[in-house]
């Protein structure tokens, strides 16, 4: 029996693994790696990509130690966890405080606020509690009628979906919602035109563009001259996505292009998109280490107020204090700089004492170069 | 469990040991297949028969489709033909890239 079903894992992982080895090729790598040295001009060129799991791939597999030393990819603000303002971590603190239960997600427990993060509220004696997804705190308000519950909404365009999917479907009246939701095109736009970060083009973000699909793109080859390239998360995903960009930039003929195919849609999901719309107005929105950007945060339509946390739970928080001194935290997120070249990387800050938010979500690039000690030298 | 195995098994059973308990959330999204559908509730296999709830209310599926799942919500459908056809795309344009190398060269 246990032989049979040891064989019966062993056979089901064995067929995943081989269609995941496909996407993981090394000898079909190393030949694009090649044609990217073909490729690549003599001038620096800077490739941006703005996705936690697309710089988890890179780190992991290493494959800047595969492109030419003139060929950089650096990392945006792809992690949504570490874009929350302090002023935010704040309000859901202050819920906490007021005997409400916060429910959020993991990577948003240990992100700092101003003066204490949500785990410090929790060891302070109030109720935090972890979920894997908004659906889990519908039915622990549902559970709970006597208790007064509130979900921290964070996340981009792949994650507000299904919070306005929960808010379409009549949640508990015993649950209102703190959105932190954010909207990823107006960050990239800032990106490109800060000067001095001279971006050549964009790696967009797989997961993202399976709800907004390509449109939202189109603006940075035709305004910017920006080769942009949907790609997904597999190594040879991101590699094929940095020739195609060279190829464009070689050719001077900046396009957008989808190299995911296999998940994204021309028209992305308009079933997620019409939720969002109906659910969600846009408002510009402060990013932590970036500042305001125009039209880049969700938040709640009038018609759902009701469900509003703000609202609800009377909270109000003026500003916060993004940043610890010495924190390089707002020159990582928008790439200027490595974190190895952060004095506190590592010293004073490490994932498990993080100062800074860019080393608490599992997104965040300290945290993941801080993960592989290969990128700890620097490499 | 013989070592072999569980190295194979570790690094999957690794990610989701995180989702189970609800780490990694955020812009990762797992690939499963779904295995019967109710209303707007699907039960998807991650593989390893790790099975879960999933909400589909974001997309149309039926059993034995592929769905990519984010937070609890499958946020689209894979598409099985695609993938299996984008890596011999990518080995023509490569292929292509070569010729075009070589004519350049007798030229």
């Amino acid at each position: 029996m246990r032989k049979t079903l040891l064989r019966k894992i062993w056979f089901i992982s064995e067929k995943s693994m081989a269609e995941k080895l496909r996407f993981r090729d090394p000898e079909l790598t190393k030949r694009v790696a090649e044609k990217i040295h073909d490729l690549a001009p003599e001038k620096t060129v800077k490739i941006c990509h703005v996705c936690g799991t697309h710089e988890w791939t890179i780190t992991h597999f290493g494959l800047r130690s595969l492109l030419p030393e003139n060929v950089e990819v650096i990392a945006g603000p792809g992690c949504p966890v570490c874009i929350v303002p302090a002023s935010e971590i704040d309000e859901a603190v202050q819920a906490a405080m007021k005997d409400v239960v916060i429910t959020c997600f993991g990577d948003v427990l240990r992100v700092p606020g101003s003066k204490m993060s949500l785990l410090d509220a929790k060891a302070a004696g109030a109720d935090v509690r972890i979920v894997y997804s908004v659906s889990d705190a519908v039915k622990m308000a549902e559970k709970e009628k006597g208790k007064e519950f509130a979900f921290f909404a964070v996340g981009f365009e792949t994650t507000a979906p299904s919070t306005a999917s929960e808010i379409l479907a009549k949640p508990p009246k015993n649950l209102s919602f703190l959105v932190s939701h954010r909207v990823i095109p107006p960050a990239m736009k800032v990106l490109v035109e800060m000067k001095d970060l001279s971006l050549n083009g964009f790696i967009a973000p797989g997961h993202v563009s399976t709800i907004i699909g390509l449109k939202p793109y189109e603006v940075f080859p035709k305004k910017y001259d920006m080769p942009v390239v949907v790609a997904g998360f597999e190594p040879l995903d991101v590699m094929f996505a940095v020739y195609i960009i060279l190829k464009q930039l070689n050719d001077s003929e900046p396009r957008l292009e989808n190299e995911y195919v296999r998940a994204v849609h021309r028209e992305g999901n308009i079933r997620a998109q019409e939720m969002m719309h109906r659910v969600f107005d846009v408002e510009d929105g402060s990013w932590r280490g970036i500042g305001l950007i125009n039209s880049s945060k969700s938040v709640l339509r009038k018609e759902y107020s009701a469900y509003d946390a703000h609202l609800k739970c009377g909270i109000n928080v003026e500003q916060g204090v993004d940043s610890q001194p010495g924190c390089k935290c707002h020159l990582i997120i928008i790439g200027k700089i490595k974190p190895v070249d952060c004095p506190l990387f590592m010293k004073a800050c490490t994932p498990e004492k993080p100062v800074g938010a860019c080393m608490v979500g599992t997104e965040g690039t300290c945290r993941i170069w801080a993960k592989s000690t290969f990128m700890q030298k620097g490499k | 469990m013989p070592m072999w195995l569980f190295s194979i098994l570790n690094h999957n059973r690794f990610i989701l040991a995180f989702v189970s308990i609800g780490l990694i959330v955020m812009c990762l999204a797992i690939p499963g297949k779904v295995v019967s559908v109710a209303d707007s509730k699907a039960e998807v296999d991650f593989g390893e028969g790790v099975l879960r709830e999933v909400n589909v209310s974001l997309v149309d599926v039926m059993k034995g489709d592929y769905v990519l799942v984010h937070a609890g919500f499958a946020i689209q459908v894979m598409d099985e033909k695609e993938a299996m056809e984008t890596i011999s795309l990518w080995n023509q344009v490569l292929d292509a890239e070569d010729a075009a190398k070589k004519n350049m060269v007798y030229k």
